[in-house]
């Protein structure tokens, strides 16, 4: 997994509106990515249903929260819709997980990323990691927000 | 994570046992039956995930609303013993039932005070990190 201090990695991936979101277009702003398994499993569900009651909190700290799995664009629409979340969901699609790769947080074994979280600052550099033990363990939002108010580990 | 406070709602008596639920989530309705029956001191603490559950603010407003008649627990063992009547219309029978002054009700439900109090609970449990209902924690 990427550490804290290295600069992240940059990439270019299509929303589920097949719109290109790149990193480096966000310099400016923190970004936080999430990395999650796949749309339409139960835990990922809960997972972005809970981000999404408090994204209003974490977008006023100046952070725009992108959802990455290796799922389409196709799935990530229809997933967005089911869940009513705002968050945008990039497709790592192809080259499968590439970003998550890049980033440390895919599981060779099983085809996905690991549920991880990457805060990176206004100037491209990661600024605070968390990775779940097990795919099954959602991180809360609580860690979220210790990141960004400093308290995080 | 807050301790039991005299402002929560608590019912029972007991070791103190805190829930974090959600009155639109299946799940938590299911182990409803079960906690109520617990010989423990309940605290209920809101935590509508509405993303998910769409009605759940309505619900939880509406018990909010219902405790400030002192009937609290009367309404959350109602909209869980029958998850299939959640609309307005359905809120005033059983509003009708619990013997609550209706019109009180409906102004309560959508106040300021209601929504800022379900969202002090909610906040605590994204605090303590809930990430899925109910979030039981029995307290030492």
């Amino acid at each position: 997994m990427i550490a804290a201090g290295e600069p992240a990695p940059d990439f270019a991936l299509r929303n589920q509106d097949g719109e290109k979101v790149s990193l480096s277009e966000l310099r400016g702003r923190k970004v936080l990515l999430v990395f999650y398994p796949l749309d339409f499993s139960p835990v990922c569900t809960d997972q972005l249903s809970i981000y999404q009651e408090v994204l209003p909190e974490i977008e006023a700290k100046g952070v725009t929260v992108l959802g990455v799995s290796v799922d389409s664009g196709f799935a990530h629409k229809a997933f967005q819709e089911k869940l009513g979340t705002d968050v945008p969901l990039l497709a790592d699609f192809e080259p499968k997980g590439e970003v998550a790769r890049a980033y440390g947080a895919y599981l060779e074994k099983v085809g996905h990323a690991n549920r991880s979280l990457v805060l990176i600052d206004e100037e491209g550099v990661v600024e605070w990691v968390h990775e779940s033990p097990t795919p099954l363990e959602i991180p809360g939002a609580n860690l979220i927000f210790d990141a960004l108010d400093g308290s995080g580990s | 994570m807050p301790p039991p406070a005299p402002d929560d709602h608590r019912r029972g008596e007991g070791p103190a046992l805190i829930v974090y639920a959600d009155l639109g989530c299946p799940h938590c309705s299911s182990a409803w039956a079960e906690i109520r029956e617990r010989e423990a001191t309940v605290v209920f603490r809101h935590f509508p995930v509405a993303s998910k559950h769409p009605r759940a603010p309505a619900l939880h407003a509406a018990a909010e609303a219902a405790g400030r008649q002192g009937r609290f627990f009367e309404m959350v063992d109602s909209l869980y013993a029958d998850h299939g009547h959640v609309d307005d219309p359905h809120l005033w029978q059983r509003a009708e039932r619990l013997g609550l002054d209706l019109e009180r009700l409906e102004a309560d439900r959508r106040s300021d005070a209601v929504a800022a109090r379900v969202r002090r609970d909610f906040e605590s449990g994204i605090r303590a990190g809930v990430t899925a209902t109910p979030a039981v924690f029995d307290v030492p």
